[in-house]
C-alpha cells in the first residue's frame, strides 16, 4: 500500500511538472514578446528594457522556468532599481493588466467558483443517480424513455445553451428568478442561493446526463449479480435489494467519474460562469485571454491542470480503498 | 460467438463484407436514418449558403436600421424577432442583419470547422496511437503520458489560452480548428494506443512481420484496418463535439470574427437581447441543438450498426 502510494505522488508531481513546463513553455515562447504585452503599448524601448530585466524576460529560457519554479514553492522578488516587489509563495507573477498578484485574483475568485461547482455537482449527483437508478429499475415503461430522452439532450446541449433558455423562462417569462449575480454567501445566504438557482441547473443538468447514464449501467449490473438473486431468493424485500445493494452499484462508478469528469466540468462551470456574468475563475480566464494577460493565463491553466490531475491520483486512490478487487501493484 | 471464433475472423479478415452489412442496418434503423437525413439537409445548405440567401435577397452583414425599434433599445419591430417575407427568420436586435442569412452562413462555420477539426484530430490521433502502440516500450512510455495529460487538461479552456495567443494574420476558422484539433486529439489517440497493442500480437501481424513487411507498412496495412470501427464510431462522436467545442469558442469571444456570422457569437450576442427579443435566443438555439441531436443520434446509429452486439444503454 505504501509503495503503491509512493508511486502514485511521485508519479502525479512528475506530470505536474511535466504540465507546468508545457504551459509556461507555450505561453512565454510563443510568437510576441511578453515585455511588450507586460509593459503595454505606449512604453518607449527603455521602459521595454526596464521591464524585461525585471520579470527576468532577458534570462535564458531554462532559467526562465526554473525562476517561475522557485516563485511556485519558494516565492520571488521582481526588483526594478532600488525598489522590490516581493511575491509570496506561491507566486504566479503579476497581471499585466491590473498589476495584481496572480495568486490573489485566483483566490479572490475562487468562492464563486467553489460555490457554483460543488452546488451543481451536488445538486447532479442527486439528480443523476436518482434518474439513472430509476430509469434502471422501471425498464421499458415511458419513465425510462422519457429519462434516456432527458439524458441525451443533456449529453448534446452544451451549457450555455440550457442556461439561455433557463434565463428566457424563468428569468424573462415566469419572471420568478433575478437575472443571477453573485452575493456572497457570508453576506446573505438565501441570495446567494437565489442567484445561483439557475447557474446551478444549467451546470448541473449537464454532469447529471452523465452520472444518470453510469448509475443505470451500474443498478443495472448489481441488480443481475448472483448475491442480490440469493438475498431475493431468501425473500429479502425489493426495497431492502434497492435500498442496500442497487444504490452502491449505482454509487461506486459515479464517485471515480466525477474526478475524471472534473476538466469538463472545468470547462462547462467557465462556460457557465461567462454566460451568467458570475465572476469566477472561469469568467477570469476568459478576460485574462481577450486581454493577452498572460500570467494570469497560465495560472488559470495551470490551477485546472493541476486540479485534474490530482482529482485523478484521489479517484484512483479512493478507487482502490472502495474496491478490494483493484490490485495495489 | 466464441473467443476461437472471432480470433479466427480476425485472422480471416471478414471486414469488408462485415462492413456493407453494418451500412444495410445503418439504413434500416429508422432514428439514425433520419438523423442521416437531417445532417445532410443541414450540410446542403450550408454548402448553399450564397444561393440560399441570394434567394431570400439578403447577405449576411447588411444592416438594416430602419426595421428596429429605436425607443425599445434597438429590437427588431413586428413579431417573433421581424419576421417576414423579406426576412424569413427577422432581423438582428441591436442591427438589424438579416437572421436567415446569418444562420446558414454560420452553419458553414460551424460544419466546417467540426469537420475539419475531426480529420485532423484523426490523423494526429492515428498518428501519435500507432507510434505509442507499436513503437516499443520506451515510446510508448513517453507517449503514453502525453496522451495522458491531453485528455486530462481541460480543452476548451487550452484552446481558448491558444487562441490568444497565436498570429492573428491566419484566416480566423483555420486558426479555430487547429486550436480544437490541439486540445483534442487525445482520446483517439488512447483508443488507437489500446487497438494496437491488442492486434499487434495477432497471427496475422506476425505473418507480415516474418515475410518481412517493414513496420510503417505493418501499422498502416496490418493494424490500422483492424481500428477502423472503433475510430469510425469515435469520429461520428467526435464532429457533434467538436460542433459544440466551436460554438463554446465562438460564444466566449474567441472564435471567428465579428463580420463572420457563428451560431455561438449569435447566441453569445443573445445573452443581452433575451429578455426583449426571445426570438433571436431560439432561431440560433433550436438549430444548434437539432444539429448535435441529429449529430448524436446519427453517432449512435453507426456505434449499433458496426456492433450490433454493444446495447449499452
Amino acid at each position: 500500500m505504501i509503495w503503491f502510494l509512493t508511486r502514485r505522488v511521485l508519479a502525479t508531481v512528475a506530470v505536474l511538472l511535466v504540465m507546468s513546463a508545457i504551459v509556461y513553455g507555450l505561453f512565454y515562447l510563443m510568437p510576441g514578446d511578453p515585455a511588450v504585452l507586460a509593459c503595454g503599448k505606449r512604453c518607449g524601448p527603455e521602459q521595454l528594457d526596464v521591464t524585461r530585466h525585471k520579470l527576468g524576460l532577458d534570462q535564458a529560457v531554462h532559467l526562465q522556468y526554473w525562476h517561475f519554479l522557485e516563485g511556485l514553492v519558494a516565492g520571488r522578488d521582481y526588483s526594478s532599481g532600488p525598489d522590490v516587489d516581493h511575491c509570496a509563495a506561491p507566486c504566479l507573477g503579476y497581471s499585466f493588466q491590473s498589476d495584481q498578484p496572480v495568486t490573489s485574483l485566483l483566490l479572490d475568485r475562487l468562492p464563486v467558483s467553489a460555490s457554483l461547482t460543488l452546488g451543481a455537482l451536488l445538486l447532479a449527483l442527486v439528480a443523476g443517480v436518482g434518474a439513472g437508478m430509476l430509469s434502471a429499475l422501471r425498464r421499458g415503461t415511458l419513465v425510462e424513455r422519457l429519462i434516456t430522452g432527458v439524458t441525451l439532450l443533456g449529453f448534446s446541449t452544451p451549457v450555455f445553451l440550457i442556461g439561455l433558455v433557463l434565463l428566457l423562462v424563468f428569468c424573462a417569462w415566469l419572471k420568478v428568478l433575478p437575472f443571477p449575480s453573485y452575493v456572497p454567501l457570508t453576506r446573505n445566504p438565501a441570495e446567494w442561493a437565489r442567484n445561483l438557482v439557475l447557474p446551478w441547473c444549467a451546470l448541473a443538468l449537464i454532469e447529471a446526463a452523465l452520472f444518470a447514464r453510469v448509475a443505470r449501467a451500474g443498478t443495472l449490473e448489481t441488480l443481475a449479480e448472483d448475491h442480490v438473486r440469493t438475498f431475493r431468493a431468501y425473500g429479502v424485500s425489493e426495497r431492502q435489494v434497492v435500498r442496500r445493494h442497487a444504490l452502491r452499484g449505482a454509487l461506486a462508478p459515479v464517485a471515480t467519474l466525477t474526478a475524471v469528469e472534473l476538466a469538463t466540468i472545468i470547462v462547462s462551470a467557465m462556460l457557465t460562469e461567462s454566460m451568467f456574468g458570475l465572476p469566477g475563475i472561469g469568467k477570469l480566464a476568459v478576460e485574462s485571454t481577450t486581454s493577452v494577460d498572460l500570467p494570469v493565463i497560465v495560472g488559470v491553466t495551470l490551477l485546472s491542470g493541476t486540479a485534474v490531475v490530482i482529482a485523478n491520483a484521489a479517484a484512483d486512490l479512493l478507487h482502490a480503498a472502495i474496491d478490494p478487487r483493484v490490485k495495489l501493484a | 460467438m466464441t473467443l476461437l471464433d472471432t480470433e479466427a475472423a480476425a485472422g480471416t479478415d471478414p471486414a469488408p463484407s462485415r462492413r456493407g452489412g453494418a451500412w444495410r442496418r445503418l439504413l434500416a434503423d429508422r432514428s439514425a436514418l433520419a438523423a442521416l437525413v437531417l445532417v445532410g439537409l443541414l450540410a446542403l445548405a450550408a454548402l448553399a449558403a450564397p444561393l440560399l440567401t441570394a434567394l431570400e435577397g439578403q447577405d449576411p452583414t447588411t444592416f438594416h436600421s430602419r426595421l428596429l425599434d429605436s425607443a425599445r433599445g434597438g429590437v427588431p419591430r413586428g413579431a417573433l424577432g421581424g419576421i417576414s417575407g423579406d426576412h424569413w427568420l427577422g432581423v438582428e436586435p441591436g442591427t438589424g442583419r438579416d437572421v436567415f442569412a446569418r444562420v446558414v452562413h454560420g452553419a458553414r462555420v460551424s460544419l466546417g470547422v467540426a469537420l475539419a477539426a475531426t480529420v485532423l484530430e484523426l490523423v494526429i490521433g492515428i498518428a501519435i496511437g500507432l507510434a505509442a502502440g507499436l513503437g516499443g516500450r520506451r515510446l510508448d512510455a513517453v507517449l503514453g503520458r502525453v496522451i495522458e495529460i491531453a485528455i486530462a487538461f481541460p480543452s476548451l479552456l487550452l484552446a481558448l489560452a491558444l487562441m490568444a495567443i497565436v498570429p492573428q494574420s491566419v484566416p480566423r476558422p483555420v486558426l479555430v480548428a487547429l486550436a480544437i484539433t490541439a486540445v483534442n486529439w487525445g482520446n483517439i489517440a488512447r483508443v488507437t494506443r489500446a487497438q494496437a497493442m491488442s492486434l499487434r500480437s495477432r497471427e496475422y501481424v506476425d505473418a507480415a512481420r516474418l515475410a518481412g513487411a517493414r513496420p510503417l507498412r505493418i501499422a498502416l496495412r496490418e493494424i490500422l484496418p483492424g481500428l477502423a470501427t472503433p475510430l469510425m464510431v469515435l469520429a461520428a462522436l467526435k464532429v457533434p463535439n467538436n460542433i459544440v467545442n466551436e460554438a463554446g469558442l465562438s460564444f466566449l469571444g474567441a472564435g471567428v470574427r465579428p463580420p463572420t456570422p457563428s451560431w455561438g457569437q449569435m447566441l453569445s450576442t443573445s445573452t443581452t437581447w433575451f429578455q426583449t427579443d426571445p426570438a433571436y435566443v431560439i432561431i440560433p438555439g433550436g438549430l444548434l441543438l437539432v444539429t448535435l441531436l441529429a449529430f448524436s443520434l446519427f453517432a449512435d446509429g453507426v456505434r449499433r450498426a458496426l456492433d450490433p452486439r454493444s446495447v449499452r444503454v
